[in-house]
């Protein structure tokens, strides 16, 4: 029984890592109409970027988790700047392209540096060993990466729609034509959007560095898991997002449990059933 | 028989008659503008003075929207010239024509749908001080208040017109420009509109109008403009309607 | 969906007839490459790819749709006729024969299940499908996981034909790589073909125009995943092993990057691209992960400045469809 609930807290944290960045590349989808296969190259980045600060700097865990989305954020904002921008009014096809091209050079530059295999990083000591729940024993880390998550993810759904701002944001999703005649400069609140969801991706790739190995391909595969995700939940709605994402982690990880030789693929075989009864997907438009 | 009037002639015969009013707010020159590979207006002329409604009347497809998107900056390409308030425009972004105090209520109406009436409303930022308060609004526009909660386009079609230049009148723009706010409307609602925009006229609005409904511009316009193949084809005041009517039923086909 | 590929020249009266006289030539230099001095294997290899790229290409090109899952009918038809030559000892052609046929069917099942979206969604999909079919594969025992299945015998084709030999073996797979690509050719060229555009061009007005595009696109789908599983059953002969790298995605990424820098939607840009990427890989083998870097570099290049690829800019230039 250990193992199940053992079990359902990785789900929980995949399923955090999965809201995440399905969260990110919704809004990212929503704005600039680009499926961002960087974004798990972005991931692995604000990983690094943690370690780098420890290692070079001596700034921790905490400083990191401010940190890192900022200086990866703002790295995305320049790729926004500077290439993403050129795709304006050409096929959507392109993006996922780009963003594939983008992706390959920058998984590549850090395999060249830092080989494949993992770099450690540790837990903070403040989160450091477990509790005894009774039912099961919970490392106080992995709790804490569940509950930031969705504290992060409810926060963003806040702030889209329900602030001002995200007024802004959806309205330009909406029609950013009408939005730019009222006066707002919409460029730069697209490449702020672009940063925005990169910053989400790398504050994932912060969280999972004490747990999973900081390597350089730790995105390659995830990001696939999450396409998937975005399949199932459309990109339509941030709490659908948000909802699928830990859904399907937790789906994840009790089959691990009940049928491990299927975990890796339970999301795809999911994905599949849901193209069979419900193409539009379950909560989102259709592409 | 009426004589046949170049284009030219029009705008220097109705700034002539615009002599009354303060300054010009609006000039476009040898106007051209393209959607893509589309050439829809040929080279339009006309102007707009200060406390003006001018309409541009003209069939569908004659190109008034195009000249209203022409001067919002949000067509594809244009060449000719655009004076707002003495400044170049034809070459700026929509944005910052609209912080130079243009404000544009589209014929879609362009109401959000992922937004509620009150974050429809305080969407457009100021751009200038003067703009309406949401009182003043509120006055203008009383059933908006009881909506402030529906999702946007929850509202009627009156409604959502009433919401569309509400908006607009937030920002402290002066120069307002409506494009067919009437169409597909009640009787009553267009009624209320055209209250409206002769109030906004009392308090000094500048108003460009494009209408089919001709009937409806002349209770509220001082001036109309005749559109038709992307080209300012005829003018005249609103007290030369009468004498116009003939040409009017002639270029309008009503 | 807006076009992808510059039609206007396909449109022209010499296209086809251009196209034959430029086909006639590639196939006469490639029949030349035994005596000219050039290491068959590469150029085997590079047909094998060439002849992938062109599937995708057909599929993208033609019919709008950007699959990023094709390394899956590559990789299964390898491993099934990996299998039936190893361990079923099967016959050359009945061997191609199983890895074609697996191709196909996975081709139907999954093109089923891909059509069902459009655009973006539809690329997500095959990616996930190969995913699906990657993990599969990493643990069914038949592929022996991570070592792959080695040491695959070439045989005797048709009892007489010694594919053991470079030569002989390099004139089959070219002679496979030439009928595969007409195949590819005639299809495009065909009725078949020119509601394919049309569903490209704009599906909307090809739906209210009576066609069932869904059909249209779920055919050309299984007609590229099949072309795509008969090249990687040469594949097999040439590589002699059947390995989880052929059904990874960066396989499936290096297609879409073939046919990118040939040129999407022209004749011979795949195999241009091929041959292109191949020789940059053996060239660039002793610099580890660079590879990637320059590919994605190359990805970005071509999508920002050179979006027409090799084919298509020469085609541009001389103004003849290629």
């Amino acid at each position: 029984m250990q193992a199940l609930y053992a079990q359902l807290l990785v789900g929980l944290i995949n399923g955090s890592f999965y809201a995440l960045l399905s969260l990110g590349l919704a809004v990212i989808f929503g704005m600039l109409n680009i499926i961002n296969f960087a974004h798990g190259a972005l991931y692995m980045m604000g990983a690094f970027c943690a370690y780098f600060l420890l290692t070079l700097t001596g700034l921790g865990y905490w400083w990191a988790l401010l940190i890192a989305p900022i200086v990866v954020g703002i790295f995305g904002m320049i790729l926004e700047r500077t290439l993403l921008k050129w795709l304006t009014g050409l096929d959507h096809l392109y993006g996922l392209l780009l963003t594939f091209g983008i992706a390959l050079i920058v998984q590549g530059l850090f395999q060249n540096y830092f080989g494949s295999s993992g770099l450690p990083y540790a837990i903070p000591d403040e989160l450091k060993g477990g509790m005894n729940l009774g039912f099961m024993f919970l490392p106080i880390y992995r709790g804490w990466v569940v509950i930031f998550s969705l504290v992060v993810c409810l926060a963003t759904w806040f702030l889209i729609e329900k602030t001002q701002l995200g007024a802004y944001l959806r309205a330009a999703t909406e029609n950013p034509t009408l939005v730019r005649a009222f006066g707002i400069n919409v460029p730069r609140m697209i490449t702020l959007t672009y940063g925005l969801g990169v910053g989400l991706a790398a504050l994932a790739g912060v969280l999972s560095a004490p747990i999973n190995q900081v390597r350089p391909l730790m995105g390659a595969d995830l990001i696939i898991v999450v396409f998937a995700v975005v399949v199932i939940g459309g990109m339509g709605s941030i709490m659908g997002s948000i909802i699928t994402g830990f859904a399907l982690g937790v789906i994840e990880g009790l089959t691990k449990y009940f049928y491990p030789e299927a975990s890796n693929t339970v999301v795809f075989v999911l994905m599949v059933l849901v193209l069979l009864v419900k193409p539009a997907g379950l909560t989102g438009r259709a592409a | 028989m009426p004589e046949v009037r170049t284009a030219q002639a029009p705008a220097a015969a109705a700034s002539q008659m615009a002599g009354q009013f303060a300054g010009q707010v609006l000039g476009v020159q040898n106007l051209e503008a393209w959607y893509g590979e589309s050439h829809i207006l040929h080279g339009v002329n006309f102007n707009v003075n200060a406390g003006e409604v001018v309409t541009l009347l003209g069939r569908n497809g004659a190109g008034k929207t195009t000249t209203l998107k022409s001067i919002m900056g949000i067509i594809g390409k244009r060449t000719g010239s655009i004076r707002f308030n003495d400044a170049e425009i034809i070459r700026t972004s929509s944005d910052r024509i609209a912080r130079m105090g243009v404000a544009f209520c589209p014929e879609e109406r362009g109401i959000f749908a992922s937004l509620d009436v009150r974050e429809n409303l305080l969407l457009p930022p100021a751009v200038k001080q003067g703009g309406l308060t949401l009182d003043q609004i509120f006055d203008l526009f009383p059933n908006l208040k009881e909506r402030l909660k529906s999702q946007g386009t929850k509202l009627s079609g009156g409604e959502q017109q009433m919401l569309a230049i509400a908006r607009i009148l937030r920002t402290g723009a002066t120069f307002l420009m409506l494009d067919e706010p009437t169409e597909g409307l009640a009787p009553v609602i267009i009624q209320q509109i055209g209250e409206t925009i002769a109030r906004l006229k009392k308090q000094g609005f500048t108003i460009l109008l494009v209408e089919q409904n001709f009937r409806f511009a002349s209770t509220v316009a001082d001036r109309f403009y005749i559109v038709e193949h992307g080209k300012i084809i005829d003018g005249f005041a609103n007290s030369e309607l009468q004498s116009n009517m003939d040409k009017l039923h002639t270029y309008l086909g009503v | 969906m807006s076009a992808l590929t510059d039609d206007t020249l396909s449109a022209t009266p010499h296209a086809m007839r251009d196209e034959m006289i430029v086909f006639v030539i590639m196939a006469l230099l490639l029949a030349a490459v035994p005596f000219s001095g050039i290491y068959p294997f590469f150029v085997m290899q590079a047909l094998c790819f060439a002849l992938v790229a062109c599937a995708f290409n057909l599929l993208i090109g033609y019919g709008g749709l950007l699959s990023f899952g094709h390394a899956m009918f590559l990789g299964t038809a390898g491993y099934c006729s990996a299998h039936a030559l190893k361990v079923w000892g099967l016959e050359p052609v009945l061997g191609i024969l199983v890895g074609t046929g697996a191709a196909c069917a996975l081709a139907v099942v999954t093109g089923y299940i891909s059509i069902r979206r459009q655009g973006i969604y539809f690329s997500m999909i095959t990616l996930a499908l190969s995913q699906l079919l990657y993990f599969l594969y990493l643990q069914t025992p038949f592929t022996h996981g991570e070592d792959g299945i080695q040491g695959i015998p070439q045989g005797m084709m048709l009892g007489f034909i010694d594919l053991s030999k470079p030569t002989i073996l390099y004139y089959v797979v070219l002679i496979g790589f030439l009928a595969g690509f007409l195949l590819i050719f005639r299809t495009i060229n065909s009725p078949f073909g020119e509601v394919l555009k049309s569903i490209r061009e704009n599906e909307q007005r090809a739906i209210s125009l009576g066609y069932k595009t869904d059909q249209y696109k779920l055919l050309a789908f299984i007609l590229s995943g099949t072309i795509a599983g008969f090249a990687g059953s040469l594949k097999v002969f040439v590589a002699q092993n059947a390995s989880l790298t052929d059904v990874h995605w960066s396989m499936s990424g290096e297609i879409v990057l073939m046919t990118l820098v040939g040129g999407l939607g022209t004749v011979f840009g795949p195999v241009v691209g091929a041959f292109v990427i191949i020789a940059m890989q053996q060239y660039l083998a002793g610099f580890g992960q660079w590879v990637t870097v320059i590919q994605g570099a190359i990805f970005v290049s071509c999508v920002l400045l050179f979006r027409r690829g090799l084919v298509g800019e020469i085609a541009h230039l001389l103004k003849r469809s290629l």
